[in-house]
């Protein structure tokens, strides 16, 4: 099985634990960290490298319905960047939407060891267990959507905040999700039902059930709340991409109150200026509010220029910018849960709007006074692949680097923008947090993010170097759960890590009220809805809080 | 003398030859040539396996045998030189190609030249499906360089086209230029059905009457300047009736669920 593994001599960077580069020795015994170990450990020198825990990423889309949809449409994205198996692992094909087994090992060559996919129609779970379990090296868990669900809606509406949580519960557990997720909530229905209709304002009850999004937020935030998942509500605020959004955001966030909440991909919704014209940054405002609100855990969505994928279950969102590019669109109905459309997209330099994008980006980074409450995203593949994450570490540690690019954008959009004037460069200990320590405390993954004994002993090591780029893109060692994946910057074995999901208790009357609805309105059998256990292959229940 | 590659043994399951090129067979000698690797089917092999190679490159590269019809990709990606082969090839002839010329001496199948940038392909027979083609996904095809094809094509010949030259002798399937940027294409025999459909620039022109979309309309019967140089042009290989080079064409504009910037000219005489 694993091995009984000391790490010698390493820089060692654990900010959970308060190290921050000091030079020690680390030992891993049956998968995780341990003090001392029991029998007479394999020693690898480490000495001179970098060793952090291993990556989490705490927003992306890898696994499921949309994401296989989005490799459907783009066959040419495969075709030019093959993924060759080796000895020990499997093939596949990369692109910005790579195969399963390329996203597995890719991830794992950046040093990242668990990913959460971010958007998953309950109706999608079974497909998105599957491929996940397919999806190697690293654990994995995903966000159910809810919050376009109707009969969710219907229940708010009617003021059934029992019934609601007893429901929110039952979905949770009959989809092995780890916490629920919010897009544009109460947005896609009317945009399934009117031509070109969605809702605009967090106050503006849909014609189709009369609940705001506000109202949706409020119940999601308190109902996962007092169920004490893991990680908070994960919410999409409305009106992604449009100018002056960041009014929508600030009153997503005051709408949480002191409870816990996690904005996804922050900079979708960082926007000042006039709807329908240019945007202009509000970075400061959303930072600021952030800053001071010790309850609001968030991702940044950095975009990266170069080629993406847009896939959301923000329907309207990704109808409206297949305008821009005249090029293949999916736009798709998810029964009575959701909507989704797929755009394939470029950011490019000399756009104003994409340049002021990743100038609001790169902002948002360097406004954050609290390390551990701003995660590293690219909202993969939407603002760019997470291949790109060495490049953005790079950008947010390397003033120079960073001023050199800055001259390459679309100047009009840095004018308008404060990031000129912003010297702050993070150090390889706030890297870590962000990237590892920060996320796994706003997922509550007790065992992930850090290396004390008992950890899950998930580790990469980097060799030092003064380019951050070439750094993070190649560790020279990485172990996921003990077992020596990557040594000398080749795969030595093979690995399948776990799915992460939590098991709220709920009130087994509730099936009684969600089944008529069901056989009313869907399309598949009521038992054939609920994912069984005989597709848990190895998994981990993280407990409520 | 050229390097001749005459071919020992069939192969079982298709094979892909992309290292049959003259930019993997320069400077090789014969004993090298034949240790460089093919796939036959999901296994690595060599190339002598399959072929004994004599003699040594020297811009020509000459491929026999009885049964090339399995070699896939023979010429993808080459930039220089000359392939001549005996017999009929496999798929992907010149994939993705920029420059030198390949001449087959018998039938080629589906994708001949598929986003080829420049080069040439001359076929003495016939070729399959998706001649100088983008590849399934992709909104580019051929960007450049030409196709002559003396036989008869099948369907959407120069899909997604952007650039350069397909010349087809006898008739062409449906669908022929598909998809179009700009470009020309010559069918000398008839054209199937749906002839340009979604094209939004490009030229697509034939020397029979063919049946054309709704979405085509017609603008004027005249003689392109154009036309005399192209034709001369086509007439180093193909027999072009004198008629051809005297007479008018009907042009039709489209199509107009696009750009309605392409054009398609038939001969009338
Ligand atoms: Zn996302």
């Amino acid at each position: 099985m694993t091995e009984c593994i000391q790490l010698a001599g390493g820089k060692v960077y654990d900010p959970a634990n308060g190290i921050d580069g000091e030079v020690r020795d680390l030992y891993v015994e049956q998968g995780c960290m341990v003090e001392t170990p029991s029998s007479s450990p394999r020693t690898i020198d480490v000495s001179g490298m970098v060793v952090m825990p291993g990556g989490v990423d705490i927003h992306c889309h890898i696994a499921g319905p949309k994401v296989n949809l989005a490799r459907k449409l783009q066959p040419e994205d495969h075709r030019r960047d093959p993924h060759p198996g080796t000895e020990h692992t499997r093939s596949g094909a990369g692109g910005t939407v790579p195969s399963t087994f390329a996203t597995g090992y890719r991830y794992a060559t950046l040093g990242y060891t668990t990913a959460m996919e971010a958007a998953v129609t309950p109706i999608g779970a079974r497909h998105t267990i599957e491929e996940l379990h397919d999806t190697p090296v690293i654990d994995k868990g995903f966000y159910v959507l809810l919050g376009n669900n109707i009969f969710l809606q219907q229940l708010i509406r009617d003021g059934r905040k029992e019934e609601f949580r007893q429901a929110v519960a039952w979905w949770v557990n009959a989809t092995k999700a780890y916490t629920t997720k919010l897009v544009n909530p109460g947005g896609d229905e009317p945009w399934k039902g009117k031509k070109n209709s969605n809702v605009k304002d967090i106050d503006e009850k849909s014609d189709f059930i009369p609940v705001s999004p506000r109202q949706v937020i409020d119940a999601f935030v308190d109902t996962v709340n007092e169920l004490g998942l893991p990680h908070p509500p994960h919410i999409h605020c409305n009106n992604l991409g449009h100018s002056g959004n960041f009014q929508t955001t600030l009153e997503t966030m005051k709408t949480a109150g002191d409870r816990r909440a996690h904005l996804a991909h922050i900079q979708f919704h960082s926007y000042a200026g006039e709807l329908g014209k240019n945007p202009k940054s509000a970075s400061r405002e959303i930072a600021e509010y952030v800053n001071d609100h010790p309850n609001i855990t968030c991702d940044v969505g950095q975009v990266m220029f170069g080629k993406s994928t847009i896939m959301t279950a923000d329907a309207p969102l990704a109808y409206m910018l297949r305008g821009f590019k005249k090029g293949k669109w999916v736009n798709a109905d998810t029964e009575c849960e959701s909507g989704c459309g797929i755009v394939p997209f470029s950011y490019q330099e000399h756009i104003y709007v994409h340049a002021l994008q990743w100038a609001i980006g790169l902002e948002l980074f360097l406004l954050s006074k609290d390390p551990w409450r701003i995660v590293l995203s690219t909202d993969h593949p939407n603002g760019g692949s997470f291949m790109s994450y060495p490049k953005l570490i790079r950008l947010l540690m390397d003033r120079e680097f960073r001023r050199e690019e800055i001259k390459r954008v679309n100047q009009k959009a840095i004018n308008s923008t404060i990031l000129n004037e912003l010297e702050r460069e993070y150090t390889l200990n706030e890297i870590a947090i962000i990237t590892r320590a920060g996320p796994a405390r706003a997922l509550n993954l007790s065992n992930k993010g850090h290396l004390g004994p008992g950890a899950d002993a998930d580790i990469t090591i980097y060799d030092e170097m003064a380019d951050k780029e070439a750094m993070f893109n190649a560790p020279r060692y990485v172990i996921k759960s003990g077992a020596l994946i990557i040594e000398d910057h080749e795969f030595r074995r093979d690995y399948y890590g776990k799915l992460l999901h939590t098991e709220p208790g709920y009130d087994e009357s509730i099936v009684a009220e969600v089944r008529p609805f069901f056989e009313n309105y869907y399309s598949i059998e009521f038992p054939n809805y609920a994912v069984d256990d005989s597709y848990l292959h190895d998994h981990e229940v993280i407990a409520t809080v | 003398m050229p390097l001749l590659l005459r071919q020992i043994a069939a192969p079982d399951v298709p094979m892909e030859a992309d290292n049959i090129t003259p930019d993997r067979l320069t400077g090789q000698g014969a004993a090298d040539v034949e240790r460089l690797a093919l796939m036959h089917g999901s296994e690595s092999r060599s190339i002598g396996d399959f072929f004994s190679a004599t003699g040594s490159y020297d811009g020509i590269i000459d491929l026999q045998g009885d049964d090339l019809k399995r070699v896939k990709f023979i010429g993808a990606g080459m930039s220089r030189g000359t392939i001549r082969v005996e017999g009929d090839v496999g798929e992907h002839l010149g994939a993705g190609m920029g420059g030198g010329e390949i001449l087959v001496n018998g039938n080629a199948t589906d994708w001949v030249g598929p986003e080829m940038s420049g080069g040439r392909i001359e076929i003495h027979g016939n070729a399959g499906h998706l001649t100088g083609s983008a590849y399934r996904g992709a909104s580019v095809g051929m960007t450049g360089g030409e196709i002559m094809v003396h036989g008869n094509v099948r369907n959407e010949t120069g899909n997604a086209m952007r650039g350069g030259l397909i010349a087809i002798g006898g008739n062409s399937g449906d669908f022929t230029g598909v998809n179009m940027l700009s470009g020309s294409i010559f069918v000398l025999g008839e054209l199937g059905i749906r002839t340009g459909a979604g094209m939004k620039r490009g030229s697509i022109i034939s020397m029979k009457d063919a049946p054309l979309l709704p979405t085509f309309s017609y603008s004027c019967t005249y003689r392109p300047g154009y036309m005399t140089l192209y034709l001369l042009h086509l007439s180093r290989v193909f027999a072009i009736a004198e008629e051809y080079l005297q007479g008018s064409y009907k042009r039709y504009c489209g199509d107009s669920v696009e750009l309605n910037r392409g054009e398609i000219l038939l001969y009338a005489g």
